[in-house]
């Protein structure tokens, strides 16, 4: 067993310890944790990016909802654990299916097992990876001059470039991309372009966007997953790369575009592994809709909600979001990233995107 | 009314009594049956379907009124049959005490019979134009003649049968078919008619007039044949029948000009004064004199004589003298217990949660008329919870049907707001919202109503206030007992936690670190910190329950404290003086023990017996506490301020609740900030 792995065993022992002696002394059982809202996030000016407060929340066995938590955190430990010492590891999901065994403890959605397996994350200082937990679904693909390795299950180290030796649909990013998995080898791509919507990344490769421009192109899938975020760091970080978020110009994208820069609320104890605090919003934003006439959508009841929630987020506490904000609430209007196809296909890579970039100082 | 055979000279008298008037000044024009055809809406017949309902309500009403007055429980049916078409034949029987012979055809076949002025009280027949009506409504309709059969007791007694119609130019009975014969029946009454109605099923219903008949009549049995051949029965609820209601004299304040023309033209005193003084209530010699001085009368005038002008004349010098109120003792009431069980027995089927207890207000005055408001609620179970709440409106024991926006009832209800009482309500405004029935009984010598349709109560600021009186002491219980299922849900939580999870969680936190199962009595102490009150019921034989308190004490002290309870006082057995905690019982019923020195972790256990009829009118939640915080009290609410307890040794003992008792737990929260697009961000 590994160092981290025997830390990692020492933080599950220490909250089940720390149950168990308060019990044992007669008291109501306990645990503070972190509060995990936007109330509780403060700007690390180290760091650049976002992360939980000292706020705390308790979790007694007062309550109903308290004392289940209580339960399935011992339970979830134990299985970690049992994990670590037989080598293996599990899906969230198959966490959420073995609870089926604990009685009591029982998850009843996969959200209180996911929220559950961040909650340790937050007290112990660990990752979930160290608890041998893994999400279902992999991260995105990427599309650009980058040279790689990646260390497959098989063992070998795979070379890859990710142009040629790729398809159209590009490299996808496995779960892990942590150095021991992926080594970057070599580089010409000048900056990163992370992409919300696959038909606006397929448009881009379609179009030649990233040979002529030198680009590497990330496909988020909407909301990232860790490993996009994770993965966008590195190159950031280690190739020095520039990064750039071109996103549909709506409320939902915006907090796309926060969760890359500045890190997310809900993974807040882990914003220095996950945001990229230089990264630039290239649009759509609400001038855009202005300014390149594009066609539009009302905004919804939902939207304006959002909107409102995110003047109140401290991440966006600056000039150009509250402009931006209040400057969409009053126009009441919302555009997709592909409404620029109202000017041609080429309209995009010929003008929007260079013209944008330009202004950056990117190209 | 129907006369009961010793009172020779009564007759429908108080029924439709200013129509009554209404009619007779008019007679000398035009024939009976031609009023009738031009009136039929205020008379009630307006549609078909409430032809058809008036029917059977004016001999049902007729019915309970005649056994009401010789204090017979009533027992009545209704039998619907469709003849064809339209043409339906209604058949009401009863066990009432039967009309003497000769006063048969009068009563079924004229209309306004015998009319009487001198007397008042509380009675269903002030509802509707008579028996009488509906028999020449059948006739013009369907040109078929009413079958009546009556008997009166008595071992010299035959039973009369006989058709009759209304000669409509006379205002006259035409009998014919008429022969006595030997009934089986003691005494009784069967009314038969031919009417043009729809039957219809659904609020205004025969069907739901029954039921609520049922309700607010819980000494009467009766019996329901549909026109499809389905037969319901309502049981009576109850043995106890109530008081024939006593007769008063009209009192001045509520006289109309009309009334006053028609009732001192009526009168057999000799002169003004006499007629003041003899046939009003409330008016002495004194009283009558000045009256007869602001109205410049001249006291020895015969009151036959009196003018239009001189009526009208009095009545304004009865606004200016003081005159006593009127009497109030001449009403009678439902009464909270028996409203509570006829709404019980009825709405049985619908399993409600809970009926709030009854309340009877005490007797107040509207323009000169004695009245009485009682209400109820009735709440949750499988009452439905979209829409409003159903309102069951009754007159002197008569359910009102029609009109309901009309109504001072609804008015009141409306202006009410019930969100404080734990109902819906728009803005605070309006018919509230929930599963609940709300009944109300107004009960008088004279129900004013605003039309003479007589279905809507006239919005008097007196009735109002009242009905608002009685609606928020039941809507105070009822909101009680909403406050008591929450508590009891968070008593359930904590019991969830201290039987089921803390034990999970310490034989879990065991294993995994391989060390023993720690004790958990002083943590269960700890998160519960209450005073546990648990009832239970058992039933002991068929009409005997017992009820059992057992009383924990989940706290860290030594726990003395009293416990109440109001139980019906003739269902109590030894069993209750037996119990050690037992300390007294009261006229009223009101039952107190003390529980003295329970120590932590320890319980203790009381219990009573109840049987016979009013057993069941206890519920067993309905437990109160003192001399102790009623925060760490659960399963007991804390004695009302106006309980007036006897013998109270407990004082209050002032309790600081420590910090971790009052703190709610500050759940942790995620944000909002996860719909759509960043709900996958969890991977």
């Amino acid at each position: 067993m590994t160092e981290k792995q025997d830390y990692t065993i020492e933080s599950l022992n220490g909250i089940v310890e720390s149950l168990y002696d308060q019990m044992d002394n007669g008291n109501v059982p306990a645990m503070n944790i972190s509060l995990r809202s936007k109330r509780n996030i403060e700007f690390d000016p180290k760091s650049s990016v976002w992360k939980y407060g000292d706020q705390k929340s308790v979790r007694t066995a007062k309550t109903v909802k308290g004392a289940l938590m209580l339960l399935r955190t011992v339970y979830t430990a134990d299985f970690i654990k049992g994990m670590l010492n037989a080598n293996k590891s599990s899906t969230l999901r198959e966490m959420y299916y073995i609870s089926e065994g604990w009685n009591n403890a029982k998850f009843h959605s996969q959200d209180e097992s996911n929220i559950l397996a961040e909650d340790l994350e937050v007290i112990t200082g660990c990752m979930r990876e160290e608890f041998k937990l893994r999400p279902e679904e992999d991260g995105a693909r990427i599309y650009g001059d980058l040279t790689l390795t990646e260390l497959t299950r098989k063992g070998e180290k795979k070379k890859i470039n990710c142009i040629e030796d790729v398809g159209d649909s590009g490299y996808g990013i496995p779960y892990n991309v942590g150095p021991e998995k992926i080594e970057f080898k070599d580089c010409n791509a000048k900056f990163v372009m992370a992409i919300e919507t696959g038909g606006m990344f397929d448009r881009l490769v379609e179009n030649g966007f990233p040979e002529k421009y030198d680009a590497l192109l990330v496909h988020l899938k909407g909301q990232p997953t860790r490993s996009t975020r994770r993965f966008i760091k590195r190159v950031n970080e280690e190739l020095r790369l520039p990064v750039t978020v071109f996103t549909d110009g709506d409320p939902w994208s915006f907090r796309i575009f926060a969760s890359v820069a500045y890190g997310a609320i809900k993974t807040a104890h882990i914003s220095d592994y996950l945001a990229t605090p230089s990264a630039q919003f290239i649009g759509i934003t609400p001038s855009d809709i202005l300014n390149y006439d594009l066609p539009t959508d009302n905004l919804s009841e939902k939207d304006v909600g959002a909107l409102n929630a995110e003047l109140s987020d401290p991440r966006f506490k600056d000039e150009f979001w509250e402009n931006e904000i209040q400057a969409m609430l009053g126009m009441k209007k919302k555009a997709e990233q592909q409404a620029l196809a109202k000017y041609g296909l080429d309209f995009v890579t010929d003008t929007y995107l260079p013209e944008k970039l330009t202004d950056m100082g990117i190209l | 009314m129907r006369s009961t055979g010793d009172v020779t000279d009564s007759g429908p008298e108080t029924k439709g009594r200013s129509i009554a008037y209404k009619l007779a000044d008019k007679q000398q024009e035009i024939s009976v049956a031609e009023f009738f055809e031009k009136n039929k809406q205020i008379l009630g017949f307006d549609s078909r379907s409430k032809s058809l309902l008036m029917g059977i309500k004016e001999a049902v009403d007729n019915s309970l009124d005649a056994c009401e007055e010789a204090e017979i429980a009533p027992d009545i049916s209704v039998r619907i049959e469709r003849l064809d078409d339209d043409d339906y034949r209604i058949t009401v029987d009863d066990n009432g005490p039967g009309i003497v012979h000769s006063a048969i055809k009068n009563v079924y076949g004229r209309l306004l019979y015998g009319s009487r002025f001198h007397a008042l009280r509380q009675s269903r027949g002030q509802q509707g134009i008579g028996i009488s009506a509906t028999v020449m409504y059948g006739y013009l309709t369907t040109g078929k003649p009413a079958h009546v059969i009556s008997k009166v007791s008595g071992e010299d007694e035959v039973a009369w049968e006989m058709d009759i119609v209304i000669d409509t130019k006379t205002n006259r009975p035409l009998v014919t078919n008429e022969r006595a014969f030997t009934w089986e029946r003691d005494h009784g009454t069967s009314i038969e008619f031919t009417i043009k109605g729809r039957y219809m099923t659904g609020k205004q219903s025969v069907f739901e007039y029954l039921k609520n008949t049922a309700i607010v009549n819980p000494h009467a049995a009766i019996t329901f044949h549909d026109p499809d051949g389905k037969k319901w029965t309502f049981e009576k609820a109850t043995e106890i029948i109530p008081p024939k209601p006593r007769e008063i004299k009209p009192h001045p304040e509520g006289m109309e000009i009309g009334d006053l023309i028609k009732f001192a033209h009526g009168s057999k005193q000799k002169n003004v004064k006499s007629f003041l003084k003899e046939d009003f209530s409330r008016v002495t010699g004194r009283i009558a004199d000045d009256i007869l001085e602001l109205s410049k009368i001249d006291p020895r005038a015969p009151p036959q004589d009196l003018t239009r002008d001189q009526c009208a004349a009095m009545i304004e010098a009865i606004g200016k003298v003081k005159i006593m109120a009127p009497q109030t003792d001449c009403l009678s009431p439902i009464g909270d217990t028996l409203i509570k069980k006829g709404l019980m027995h009825v709405m049985e089927g619908l399993r409600p949660d809970y009926y709030a207890t009854p309340v009877t207000r005490p007797p107040k005055t509207a323009n000169g008329n004695p009245f009485v408001v009682e209400a109820g609620i009735v709440y949750g179970g499988d009452i439905p919870s979209e829409g409003q709440v159903n309102i069951l409106r009754f007159a002197n024991r008569v359910p009102l049907l029609y009109q309901q926006g009309a109504c001072a009832i609804t008015k009141a209800i409306s202006e009410m707001d019930w969100r404080r009482y734990g109902l819906e309500q728009r803005g605070g405004k309006g018919i509230p919202y929930g599963p609940a029935i709300i009944l109300v009984h107004v009960a008088s010598t004279k129900v004013p109503f605003t039309s003479e349709g007589k279905e809507a109560i006239a919005s008097y600021p007196e009735i109002l206030s009242e009905v608002s009186a009685a609606l928020r002491l039941c809507a105070r219980n009822l909101k009680s007992h909403l406050n008591k299922l929450e508590r009891r849900s968070k008593t359930h939580a904590k019991f969830e936690i201290v039987q089921e999870i803390l034990p999970d969680l310490a034989k879990k936190s065991a294993d995994y670190l391989g060390r023993p199962l720690p004790s958990l009595e002083r943590t269960i102490t700890k998160i519960m910190n209450v005073v546990w009150i648990e009832p239970s019921v058992e039933k002991i034989g068929k009409n005997n329950r017992r009820y059992i308190y057992k009383i924990y004490n989940y706290t860290n002290n030594v726990r003395s404290f009293g416990l109440h309870a109001q139980v019906p006082k003739e269902s109590v057995n030894l069993a209750l003086f037996m119990n050690p905690a037992f300390v007294d019982l009261n006229d009223e019923g009101k039952a107190y023990w003390e529980v003295r020195d329970l120590q932590p972790s320890s319980s203790a256990v009381i219990s009573f017996e109840l049987s016979g009829e009013m057993a069941d009118t206890f519920s067993q939640e309905d437990v109160y506490v003192s001399g102790i915080n009623p925060a760490i009290v659960m399963g007991a609410e804390p004695l009302p301020g106006d309980w007036g307890i006897k013998g109270m040794e407990i004082t209050e003992e002032e309790e600081i609740l420590s910090e971790d008792d009052t703190l709610e737990e500050e759940e942790e929260e995620l944000e909002e900030e996860e719909f759509e697009k960043e709900a996958d961000l969890n991977d």
